[in-house]
């Protein structure tokens, strides 16, 4: 296991540093000029080329690279020459709001998805089985984002039952944060939910096909019962994986859906700092972004080892 | 059997959950559309972020819309009908064959940081404009200036270079903003100005909540508290109205949503005006646009009329010059290029330019695209081919089209006040006018009396339509949609200013 884990931590580190080149190369190749836009229309070359120096764009790029990079792992985004404010506790307060978006809307999805795709295997031959996975396959056609506008058009424009956009902290007013988080965490969720379900149908279906489960049948349990106590935990394998990859789709639908309903997350900070060539920002938006995709995967294989000690004792 | 229970309790925490997420937030949706504090704020949603507070080194029309009036002041101030008025100045007079202007300053105004306001932060807020502390390229409307010399306490001596009409109209803009000298260490982050609001909080990607100084030197405010919430587009502003969210929505940039809002009693749609021109730019400097007669022939193809009925939905103003509507020397000129499309056709010919293929770079603005489409389809029919290329705005637009000036057409929204010759009196600009024939006329309008500056201006403002330097397609208006009973909503844009001053309710 420890060896599994250092190859682990190995392969995050190197993933890490391949992105950090990427991000930054890949931001400098596209057109535009920070200090262009930060001074606007009418801004003299002498001008321009002070606000170059004073942001340091006119140093050569692999001074700026190391610069930006070596500052990373101790946490130090820099400050951004767009806002004049340092960037980590920007990032640091806006994590959370994405990170409360996306770990509400993986709960939703995964209560949405355990009981109706175990029902819907379990009954896969009733009407009721085919219809929970037909509604399902609706829900994986949908993108994100458009059930996040029409969810707005019915629910807060149509019905004014809830606010159409908008973001209050939990700790300043929670009911405020629930009728503001409910719909763009249902956005979210129902379109994970369907995904999810139709896997977790398929991983019970497996597992209620194999000789351990008939076994245990033939003992006397009920087919519930017995699905219980031997098969969820079988059927989690295959769930925990797509749930670790969906979680990361989730954090890039997250980016979408923050612009729909107007919540000041990671991805509407991404999004803005993009069109301001903010690129210390956008650099350390993703660069955030990829940390939490790289520790999902890296929790997930050690949750593996928990559930599965076949998977503890081949490594 | 521990399993089979943790998987009920499963399920039933799935209900339970459910049911406590709508219960929670029915209540309160329905608490923040019929809130209580409705009589004490006013909620405005806007497009456009500033990304800091500081208009001294930052462009965009964000930050000045957000701050000027409501937090800083200048000695003058302009107002909905484009007029310039006392503000921290009670009153000025003019000497020295019309260079000087002493200023008579309002006693007892303070700073929000409790610093007095004297004629010495006059001296101090000017000449930080002209040194190199100000880095915004609109700093050079500063540079006319000479001396600045304090009298008393409440007596400042202005003298310029040579008489200008244009610098008193500026002074009332940003860059005759007001500061304190011990406010300027964080500007990107604190305003500190002598105006009736300060800003009690500032949430990133939200919004900036205004509230009322208790030591402001005028009247105060109707409301208490203001809030300029910030949407990433049109639609999620008028969402919001509808939800009951917000109270005003300023300078609505989606027209197509109007109707909805103008049959429902519950809403006032106002139909003000702005200065910000729709200029489609024909590159000077380059084929086939240095040609004069093409140029004529493209203000001969477009029905302004028509762009601003089918891009627009009618709102807006068709004018036929760079000029808009409240600049004292504004005229009607849509007579000299009248939609004519055989004319237009003929001095094609006559140019030998049949058959032209031309690249329309149109930024990524809802503006520019509603309007390229239908430029587009008149300019075919007579015989210009525009291929539409797309230019992400602004970084895209500024470098290409602006910066290197690699481009034949495109259009843009042209927000600066008073910007005609900062337009068209510059052959570096990105328009590429040639000036020769408007550079003395501006000059001399400039130093006139204030009968001259408004002749000599319109003589310059003739001249660039003559030449067909630019099509000025239509002055963009400044649509405001808010509940029925706020009042107090200024409807024209007449600066960069949003002046929430006088907002309040029925």
């Amino acid at each position: 296991m420890g060896i599994r884990l250092l190859t682990n931590l190995v392969r995050f580190a190197v993933t890490y540093v391949i992105a950090t080149v990427a991000v930054f190369f890949f931001m400098r190749a596209i057109p535009g000029d920070p200090a262009q836009i930060a001074l606007g229309v009418n801004a003299s070359p002498e001008l321009l080329a002070k606000t170059r120096a004073e942001f340091g764009t006119d140093r050569p790029l692999i001074v700026q690279y190391f610069d930006w990079a070596l500052g990373l792992p101790a946490g130090n985004f820099g400050t951004s020459y767009v806002t004049r404010q340092d960037i980590s506790p920007l990032i640091i307060d806006r994590v959370q709001v994405s990170l409360i978006l996306v770990v509400l809307a993986m709960l939703v999805a995964l209560l949405i998805a355990v009981p109706f795709g175990t029902y819907a295997a379990v009954k896969h031959r009733n009407p009721s089985g085919i219809i929970i996975s037909g509604v399902s396959q609706l829900g994986v056609a949908i993108p994100n984002f458009l059930a996040g506008i029409l969810l707005v058009v019915v629910f807060a424009v149509g019905l004014g039952w809830l606010p159409a956009n908008g973001w209050t902290p939990p700790g300043e007013d929670f009911g405020d944060f629930l009728a503001r988080v409910f719909l763009p965490v249902l956005a979210l969720a129902s379109v994970q939910g369907a995904i999810l379900t139709r896997y977790v149908r398929s991983a019970v279906m497996e597992v209620m096909s194999e000789d351990y489960l008939r076994t245990a049948r033939s003992k006397g349990l009920g087919k519930l019962e017995s699905l219980v106590k031997h098969g969820l935990r079988n059927a989690s394998i295959p769930v925990l994986t797509v749930t670790s990859v969906q979680l990361a789709a989730l954090i890039i639908g997250a980016v979408v859906i923050e612009r729909v309903f107007v919540i000041p997350g990671l991805g509407s900070m991404l999004l803005d700092a993009v069109g301001n060539r903010d690129l210390l920002t956008v650099q350390s938006v993703v660069m955030v972004l990829v940390a939490i995709t790289l520790i999902i995967n890296l929790v997930v294989d050690v949750l593996y080892t928990i559930l599965d000690p076949r998977i503890r004792k081949g490594a | 059997m521990s399993a089979k229970k943790n998987y009920c309790r499963l399920a039933a925490a799935a209900v339970v959950g459910s049911l406590v997420l709508t219960a929670c937030s029915a209540g309160s949706g329905g608490n923040s559309s019929e809130g209580s504090a409705e009589n004490t704020s006013v909620t405005v949603a806007l497009t456009g972020e500033p990304v800091n507070l500081d208009f001294t080194t930052t462009a965009g029309a964000a930050i000045p819309q957000a701050l000027m009036s409501n937090v800083y002041e200048g000695l003058v101030e302009i107002d909905q009908a484009g007029k310039i008025q006392p503000l921290l100045a009670e009153s000025w007079e003019l000497s020295n064959g019309n260079k000087t202007y002493t200023f008579k300053l309002r006693e007892g105004a303070t700073f929000s940081n409790g610093e007095a306001f004297t004629a010495e932060d006059v001296k101090f807020s000017i000449e930080r404009v002209q040194s190199d502390a100000w880095v915004s390229s609109l700093k050079k409307k500063m540079d006319i200036v000479d001396s600045v010399e304090v009298n008393s306490d409440t007596e400042v001596a202005i003298t310029l270079k040579q008489p200008s009409n244009a610098w008193l109209f500026d002074m009332g803009t940003l860059v005759g903003a007001i500061f304190d000298p011990s406010g300027v260490d964080d500007l990107a982050g604190t305003a500190i100005g002598t105006g009736p609001y300060e800003i009690d909080a500032w949430n990133r990607g939200q919004s900036i909540e205004f509230a009322t100084r208790e030591d402001y030197w005028g009247e105060a405010p109707t409301v208490e508290n203001v809030s300029l919430r910030y949407f990433a587009d049109a639609v999620a502003t008028t969402n919001a109205l509808q939800s009951g969210d917000v109270d005003v929505v300023y300078n609505m940039q989606s027209p197509e949503l109007l109707s909805s809002f103008e049959s429902d009693g519950k809403y006032q749609v106002l139909d003000g005006t702005s200065n910000g021109e729709i200029v489609l730019s024909m590159n000077n400097n380059m084929a086939p646009f240095d040609d004069l007669r093409v140029r004529q022939a493209v203000m001969h193809a477009i029905d302004r009329q028509a762009v601003v009925d089918t891009a627009w939905n009618g709102y807006g103003t068709v004018v036929g010059g760079p000029v808009p509507t409240t600049d004292p020397y504004y005229e009607d000129l849509n007579d000299v290029y009248p939609y004519d499309p055989a004319k237009a056709e003929s001095l094609l010919a006559e140019a030998g330019a049949q058959d032209l293929d031309i690249t329309f770079t149109v930024p990524t603005r809802p503006y520019a695209t509603a309007v390229s489409e239908i430029v587009v389809s008149q300019l075919a029919d007579v015989g210009i081919n525009a291929k539409i290329e797309s230019a992400e705005f602004p970084a895209v637009w500024l470098d290409e089209v602006f910066t290197k000036q690699d481009y034949q057409m495109s259009v843009v929204l042209a927000v600066e006040s008073r910007d005609v010759l900062a337009m068209f009196n510059n052959p570096d600009y990105y328009l590429g006018y040639d000036n020769s024939k408007i550079k003395d006329l501006a000059a001399e309008a400039d130093a006139a009396d204030e009968a001259g500056y408004v002749d000599g201006m319109k003589q310059v403002v003739r001249t660039i339509v003559d030449d067909a330097a630019a099509n000025t397609l239509f002055i963009f208006p400044n649509i405001v949609v808010a509940k029925a009973e706020v009042t107090g909503i200024p409807a024209n844009s007449v600066t960069e200013a949003l002046d929430l001053t006088n907002l309040g309710w029925k």
